[in-house]
Order: C-alpha cells, then sequence, then structure tokens
C-alpha cells in the first residue's frame, strides 16, 4: 500500500472563530468542511453530516446568525465569523428552546439523527418569520430532508414553535 | 473531507484577485457562495489546484444605480436579492426570482456572480441576466470589460470568461414606467432546479406593447430567449393578444435534451404554458402600473 498523505504532509491554516460564544482556534487543511472542523476539531459532534454535498440540510448551522449548510463551507472560510451550531441554542446546556421543546412534544423526530439540521433551520425561519402559514413552514423546511417522520409532526412543531415563541414574548408561562 | 487538497487563498481586494489569477489561471476556480463548486469538489467532479475565495473582497458586494442601470456587486447573495429595497425598486425581476432559487439556506450563501459564471442553463439569474440584456463586467490583466449576457453564455457551464478574469458587478438596465415581470416554473419539489421555467418582462404604453422580453430555463444549453416572438409581440394592442399562441410560438424552435426528469416533447409542453403564463401575469402588472 503507497503511504496516502495525511494533512501531517499537507499546509494547515490557522483560523479563528467563535463558536457558541466562545472564542476558539483550530488548525485546519482548507480542503476541511466547516462541519468536518466543527465535529473534528471542535469536538462539537451535535452537527450531523449526512449527504456532504449540500442536499440533505443535516449540518445546518448558524454563522453570523444566518442558517447555512457547513458541508458547503470550508473550515479556513469561518475565520472571524461567529457561529452558532445545535449545541449553543439554548443558553444553559440544561435547559431546550421553544423549538427544541416543541419538536419533543409534537413527536418532530424519531431517528432524531437530521434533528439538529432541522432545529437550527427551524430557529432561523422563526428569528425571520414568527409566525409563518403552514405554506411558509413547507417551505421553510424544504432544504431539510427527514427519512423517518413524513414530515407532519415537524410541521406540527414548527406551528408548536411559533406559539412557544409568541407566549414567551407575551410573558406568559407555557 | 471529500475534496482533493487544494491550495486556498483568500484576496480582499480585486487587485489581489487578479494577481493569483495571473499566476495560477488554467488551474484555479473562483470560490463565490459555493452552492454548486463545493458539491463538486465534494464528488471531485472539480478538482482544482487552486481556490481562490473571493468572499473577502469588500469591493464585490457594492449595491448602487448608475447610468439608468442597477449595478449590483458580483457577491451579493440571493438572500440580498429578495430582500433588498433598491433591488426591489430598480429591478423587480431580479427580487421576484430570487426565492426560486433553492433553499432559504443556500440563498444565504450563493451569489450573483457565481450563479452567472456557473453558467447552469437551469438556473434562474443567467436567464434573468438574458432577459434584462445585462451586462456582465469582468476585471482582468487588461483592465476590466463589460460583456452582453447575449454574448456570456456560450453553452452548459462554459461561458466566455477567460481564466485571469473575474466577474465583478452585473449591470442591469433599469425599466421605466408601466413595465410589469413575471417568473414561472414548473419543478418536482419545491427548492429543486426547475424543469423548465419562463420569465417575461414587458412595458406597455397607450395599450401597447413597447417593449418585451421573453426568457426560458432548462430548454437548451444556455439560458434561451425567444426573440422572434418578442418581435411579433411588440407593438401589437394588448387587447388583442394571442398569448397561448405567443407561448407555442417561443419554444417552436429549441431543441431541449431529455434527462431523466423530462423528455424534449414535454418540456416544450410545459415550456409553452409557462411563456403564455409568465407574459399574462407580466402584461397585468404592467397595465395596472
Amino acid at each position: 500500500m503507497p503511504e496516502l498523505p495525511t494533512s501531517d504532509h499537507l499546509t494547515t491554516v490557522e483560523v479563528g472563530l467563535t463558536v457558541n460564544g466562545h472564542a476558539r482556534r483550530v488548525r485546519v487543511e482548507p480542503r476541511k468542511t466547516l462541519c468536518d472542523t466543527i465535529r473534528e476539531d471542535l469536538r462539537l459532534t451535535g452537527t450531523h453530516t449526512a449527504c456532504e454535498h449540500g442536499v440533505c440540510g443535516s449540518c445546518t448551522i448558524l454563522v453570523d446568525g444566518e442558517a447555512v449548510r457547513s458541508c458547503l463551507l470550508f473550515g479556513v472560510q469561518a475565520e472571524g465569523t461567529q457561529v452558532t451550531t445545535v449545541e449553543g441554542l439554548a443558553s444553559d446546556s440544561s435547559e431546550l428552546t421553544p423549538v427544541q421543546r416543541a419538536f419533543r412534544e409534537c413527536h418532530g423526530l424519531q431517528c432524531g439523527f437530521c434533528t439538529p439540521g432541522f432545529v437550527v433551520t427551524v430557529t432561523a425561519l422563526l428569528e425571520r418569520n414568527p409566525a409563518p402559514t403552514d405554506e411558509e413552514i413547507r417551505a421553510g423546511i424544504s432544504g431539510n430532508l427527514c427519512r423517518c417522520t413524513g414530515y407532519q409532526g415537524i410541521v406540527r412543531a414548527v406551528r408548536r414553535a411559533s406559539e412557544l415563541i409568541a407566549a414567551e414574548g407575551r410573558g406568559e408561562a407555557v | 473531507m471529500k475534496p482533493a487538497p487544494f491550495d486556498y487563498y483568500a484576496p480582499e481586494s480585486v487587485a489581489e484577485c487578479l494577481a493569483v489569477l495571473a499566476e495560477h489561471g488554467d488551474e484555479a476556480k473562483i470560490l463565490a457562495g459555493g452552492q454548486s463548486l463545493v458539491p463538486m469538489l465534494a464528488l471531485r467532479l472539480a478538482r482544482p489546484e487552486v481556490l481562490v475565495d473571493v468572499n473577502r473582497i469588500p469591493e464585490l458586494s457594492t449595491i448602487r444605480r448608475e447610468n439608468g442601470s442597477l449595478v449590483v456587486g458580483a457577491t451579493t447573495r440571493h438572500a440580498t436579492l429578495e430582500k433588498d429595497p433598491q433591488i426591489a425598486g430598480a429591478s423587480p425581476l431580479l427580487a421576484r426570482v430570487a426565492p426560486h432559487i433553492g433553499h432559504f439556506q443556500i440563498r444565504n450563501r450563493g451569489t450573483l456572480g457565481g450563479s452567472l459564471a456557473h453558467a447552469d442553463p437551469a438556473a434562474e439569474l443567467p436567464a434573468v441576466a438574458r432577459v434584462l440584456d445585462a451586462e456582465i463586467e469582468v476585471a482582468g490583466p487588461n483592465g476590466t470589460r463589460r460583456i452582453a449576457a447575449a454574448h456570456f453564455f456560450e453553452t452548459v457551464f462554459t461561458t466566455s470568461l477567460e481564466a485571469d478574469e473575474l466577474v465583478t458587478a452585473v449591470h442591469f438596465p433599469v425599466w421605466g414606467d408601466g413595465s410589469g415581470f413575471a417568473v414561472e416554473e414548473m419543478a418536482r419539489r419545491h427548492g429543486d432546479f426547475a424543469i423548465v421555467g419562463a420569465l417575461a418582462a414587458v412595458q406597455v404604453s397607450d395599450g401597447r406593447l413597447a417593449r418585451v422580453a421573453i426568457g426560458l430555463t432548462g430548454m437548451g444549453s444556455v439560458p434561451e430567449r425567444a426573440e422572434a416572438v418578442e418581435r411579433a409581440l411588440t407593438g401589437a394592442a394588448v387587447a388583442h393578444l394571442d398569448l397561448t399562441d405567443a407561448g407555442v410560438q417561443a419554444v417552436a424552435g429549441l431543441e431541449p435534451s431529455a434527462d431523466v426528469h423530462a423528455g424534449p416533447e414535454y418540456r416544450k409542453r410545459v415550456g409553452a404554458a409557462l411563456v403564455t403564463r409568465a407574459l399574462t401575469n407580466a402584461i397585468e402588472e404592467a397595465s395596472r402600473a
């Protein structure tokens, strides 16, 4: 077997970024995708990789507050950005956000593999449009694939999350 | 980690970018939004030696009015096309096609210049550039030049851009009062590339069509214009138009290829119907304006 090149043989680049509110530095090969950087170098495995070519939405994260597919960015491109992964959505690791609570309540997941991508997507969606119509919900989640639920529970979860956020906004306990 | 290794450059000015391209030209690929290029890298359909990331060049993301045109910087993202009030006011067709591009996560990254340089004949923005007779401004070793959209798209994924050139901005002529714009698409799923798409831009004056432009996506190797139909409709009274026939005529000379989604005859039938619909909606909007 010929020896395959490893990252030690290739140029790596140092990248500084903020991840879930913490300043981090990593050294990565330029070809390393941001999702792999997050999972392997930053050791945050909540972000899931599935198709790795921008089709399934599993690896959705927030970069500077905008939802993006982290398999279509390279780690080096994250220099100077604010990255939020599913681990950083709730302010406290023992709490769930309204979106996360709604997914649990409404059976918005079965195997759970796609769920981090959905939760991040729906968080961004409701940020832009806090009271989406059913059509807007379906359009909003169309970039994320789920092979278990048939989406009904997910659509219900988005509606419920919208209610929970509105109730929180009014200061009501839910 | 799926892409093959490459050297990475992130220039901070057009001049710096051109210097990298001058050195690596044929071996280099520009990385803009990456929503088409990075999948191709992951699948190793593309294996450039050098990737030149243009996302850190501020001068590429400006939007301004200049001499009757809206000048949109190459790295303007689809999400900006969708939401920016200046774009919606000066070039409604750009704002209106934007929601049809991919999913919102893709629109947060994908760029105007990237879409044009990628030259997918199924994509919306190349068709908008064709319909509005946009000019693509490119910078190269001998300065800048402007390429008319009609001469920019050569065939599938191929433009007249040279290896040492960079798309810097796109000039979209601003249409005056009494204009209307429409986009109609047929896609299997929300966010997919449309199997066929039709774009219409019209200007109505004194009850007549003063100006007509019709574009089609997914109907050939480049975004198509239905120029014969445009000529036939120009000057016609809005009250006496046969737009069903206009749709049929618009696709008459085209020879779309077959793929897993649709054969050529089906594409032409859908294309004709979509052109009729787009023209109807654009004329209705123009007549109201």
